[in-house]
C-alpha cells in the first residue's frame, strides 16, 4: 500500500528538472502565428502570470501544456517528459462559470473529479478516498458547503473547490486560465492567496492566465507577455514597464504605478479586446 | 358523461387481481420493470447533458428505423427499430456535439427521419396500423422470450454503464475540466449516445415512445430537486420510474385503458411533489444560511 502523504514519491525528481520546459516552441493556426521561438523553464514553485490582449494564444499556451493541441515547432516538458493529454503532473483550475442548479453534484463530488475521476470503472467509496477528498476541501476552507449543490453556491464557493479539485490529486504544475475572472475583489484575493500558499508549501509551479495582473501583482515572481505573435518574459518591474509594453504592442503604451497597483494606458486601442488593468 | 362516472371508469380494480395471474400481464410487468431500471440509470446523465431533445428525437425516428425494417419483413421491426434508435443517437451525439448547434441539428435530423418514416409506411402494401403503433407501444403483446431478450440487454447497458461511470460523469457535469484532465469527453459522448440508443431502441416498441420521454426525463428531474448526490439521485430516478411504469400498468389493468396515461400521470404527480418538498427545502436552507 503506498503511504498516506502521496507527495513523497514524486517530489524529488520535480525538485531537479524544470516543472515546464519549453524550447523554441511555436504555435501557428494555418497562417497565423501565435507565438513563436518561445524559450521558457519555470522552476518548481514558481509563480509566472501569463499576459496578453484576447487572441494572443494565452489559452492556447495551456492547452498545449494540458497535451490537448501539438506544438507547431520546439517541444515542451512537464516534470522531465513530454506534455502528453492526461498527465497526472498538471492541475487545472478553469475560469468560474455559472453552473447548474438543478444538476445534481455536490462540493465534494467535484472534488473528487479530480483525484479519480478519469478512471475507468464505478470505483470505491474507500475510507482513504474520503479522507483525501476532505483534506482537499478543508485546505481551501470549504467543508461548510461540501454537501451543497455546487450550481448554488457563489462564484467565490465554486472556485475555491475548483483549486481543491485541481490540488486533490497533487499536481507539479498548476495551469489556472483566469480562475479570478468574475469573482469580487474578497474572493479575487482568497482565491489566489490559496494557490499562493500551496506553490509555497509544496513547491508547485502555477502559470496563471489573465487579464487582470494586479490581485496577483505580489505573488507574480516572472511574466510571460504575449502579443501578436511577439512575447516578452521577465519579472514584473521589467516587462510590465511603457518602453518594454509599447515595443511588444507597436504602439504608444503607459504603464503607471498607483499605490501598489499598475494601469496600463494604450493597449486597449491597440487590441480592442483587451483590458486589464482598469478595475 | 358525468364526471363521478368518468372517475369510476377510470379508477376501477374490478378484475385486477384475476388479469395480474396472467402470463402476458406478467410478462408485460417484468419488461416495464426491466425498462424502468434502464432508464432510472440513464436519466439522470441525461438531464445533465441537456440531451432531452436528442432522446425525443431519438425515440421518434425508432420510428423510421421500423417502418424501414417493415418493408423487408414484419419479424424485423424490433431489430428495424433497434437500428434506428442507434443510428439516430449516434447521428445526434456526433453532429450536435456543440451545445449551440445540437437543437437545430436534430430538429433537421428529425423531420427528414420522419418523413422518410413516413415514405416506408406508405411503401408498405400491408396493413401498417398493427405493426406501428411504435408511438404508443404494445407492452401487452410482450412473450416470456422478449422478455428474457430485454433483460440481457438492460443487462448489457447496465454493465457497460457501470464500465464508464467515473468518467461519463465527469464529462456529463464537468466537461471542461474532464477534457482538460485527458477524459476522453468525445468518445464518451458516442458511447452515451449508444447506450441511449438501444435504450430506445428497446423501449419503444414495448412502452411506445411517449413513454421513453416520460420515463428518461421526468424521474430524474423530479430526484435533482431532492438530492445533490449524483447516485443517490440515479437510485431515486430507478424507484420513481419503477412506481410509475409498475403502478401505471396496474392501474391500467382493470379499466383496459392506455397504460401510457396512468403512467405518466403518475409521475408528473411524483416530479410536481419533488418539486414543492425541493423549494421548501431550499427556502429553509436559504433561511438557515441568512441566519
Amino acid at each position: 500500500m503506498a503511504p498516506a502523504g502521496v507527495t513523497a514519491g514524486a517530489a524529488p525528481v520535480r525538485a531537479r528538472a524544470p516543472a515546464v520546459r519549453l524550447r523554441a516552441a511555436g504555435l501557428c493556426y494555418g497562417t497565423r502565428t501565435l507565438w513563436d521561438g518561445l524559450d521558457l523553464a519555470v522552476a518548481p514553485g514558481e509563480f509566472l502570470a501569463v499576459l496578453g490582449p484576447n487572441g494572443s494564444g494565452k489559452t492556447s499556451l495551456l492547452r498545449v501544456l494540458l497535451g490537448l493541441q501539438p506544438l507547431t515547432h520546439g517541444t515542451v516538458e512537464l516534470a522531465g517528459r513530454p506534455a502528453r493529454r492526461g498527465s497526472r503532473t498538471v492541475g487545472y483550475i478553469p475560469q468560474q462559470r455559472a453552473l447548474d442548479p438543478t444538476v445534481p453534484l455536490r462540493g465534494r463530488d467535484l472534488v473528487g473529479f479530480g483525484l479519480d475521476g478519469h478512471r475507468w470503472g464505478v470505483g470505491r467509496a474507500s475510507r482513504r478516498r474520503r479522507a483525501r477528498v476532505l483534506e482537499a476541501l478543508e485546505e481551501v476552507g470549504a467543508t461548510d458547503y461540501a454537501d451543497a449543490p455546487v450550481g448554488r453556491l457563489s462564484g467565490g464557493e465554486q472556485q475555491r473547490l475548483r483549486v481543491a479539485q485541481a490540488l486533490v490529486g497533487d499536481p507539479g504544475v498548476l495551469l489556472c486560465d483566469e480562475p479570478l475572472l468574475s469573482l469580487d475583489l474578497g474572493h479575487q484575493r482568497v482565491v489566489s492567496e490559496l494557490i499562493d500558499a500551496r506553490r509555497r508549501a509544496a513547491d508547485t509551479a502555477v502559470l496563471f492566465v489573465t487579464h487582470e495582473i494586479n490581485p496577483v501583482l505580489p505573488m507574480v515572481d516572472r511574466v510571460l507577455y504575449l502579443v501578436d505573435g511577439r512575447h516578452r518574459i521577465g519579472a514584473p518591474d521589467e516587462v510590465l514597464t511603457s518602453a518594454v509594453l509599447s515595443e511588444l504592442y507597436g504602439t504608444e503604451v503607459d504603464v503607471l504605478r498607483v499605490r501598489d497597483r499598475l494601469l496600463v494606458v494604450g493597449a486597449d486601442e491597440a487590441a480592442p479586446a483587451h483590458c486589464w488593468g482598469q478595475a | 358523461m358525468p364526471p363521478a362516472e368518468i372517475i369510476d371508469r377510470i379508477f376501477t380494480f374490478e378484475g385486477t387481481g384475476e388479469l395480474l395471474g396472467y402470463g402476458f400481464v406478467q410478462s408485460s410487468l417484468l419488461a416495464g420493470a426491466l425498462l424502468a431500471l434502464v432508464a432510472g440509470a440513464l436519466g439522470p446523465l441525461v438531464v445533465a447533458r441537456r440531451v432531452s431533445f436528442a432522446v425525443h428525437g431519438t425515440s421518434e425516428l425508432t420510428f423510421t428505423g421500423a417502418a424501414a425494417a417493415l418493408l423487408v419483413s414484419a419479424s424485423w421491426v424490433s431489430a428495424g427499430a433497434l437500428i434506428g434508435a442507434v443510428t439516430a443517437a449516434l447521428v445526434f451525439g456526433l453532429l450536435g456535439l456543440r451545445e449551440r448547434e445540437r437543437d437545430s441539428v436534430i430538429g433537421v435530423v428529425l423531420s427528414f427521419g420522419l418523413g422518410l418514416g413516413g415514405l416506408f409506411l406508405w411503401l408498405y402494401p400491408g396493413r401498417s396500423s398493427n405493426q406501428l403503433s411504435l408511438l404508443f407501444g404494445q407492452i401487452v403483446a410482450i412473450g416470456r422470450d422478449d422478455v428474457w431478450l430485454l433483460a440481457s440487454a438492460v443487462l448489457a447497458v447496465l454493465v457497460a454503464l457501470a464500465l464508464v461511470w467515473r468518467p461519463l460523469l465527469f464529462a456529463s457535469m464537468d466537461p471542461e475540466v474532464a477534457l482538460a484532465r485527458g477524459v476522453p469527453v468525445r468518445a464518451l459522448s458516442v458511447v452515451f449516445a449508444c447506450l441511449v440508443g438501444v435504450a430506445t431502441g428497446l423501449a419503444v416498441p414495448t412502452v411506445g415512445a411517449l413513454l421513453v420521454l416520460a420515463l428518461l426525463i421526468t424521474p430524474a428531474a423530479a430526484a435533482a430537486q431532492l438530492t445533490a448526490n449524483p447516485v443517490t439521485a440515479m437510485l431515486l430516478a430507478t424507484v420513481f420510474a419503477e412506481v410509475a411504469v409498475i403502478g401505471g400498468i396496474i392501474l391500467s389493468l382493470a379499466p383496459g385503458a392506455p397504460i401510457s396515461a396512468y403512467v405518466t400521470a403518475i409521475i408528473f404527480v411524483i416530479y410536481l411533489g419533488s418539486r414543492w418538498i425541493g423549494a421548501v427545502r431550499h427556502r429553509s436552507g436559504a433561511r438557515a444560511a441568512s441566519r
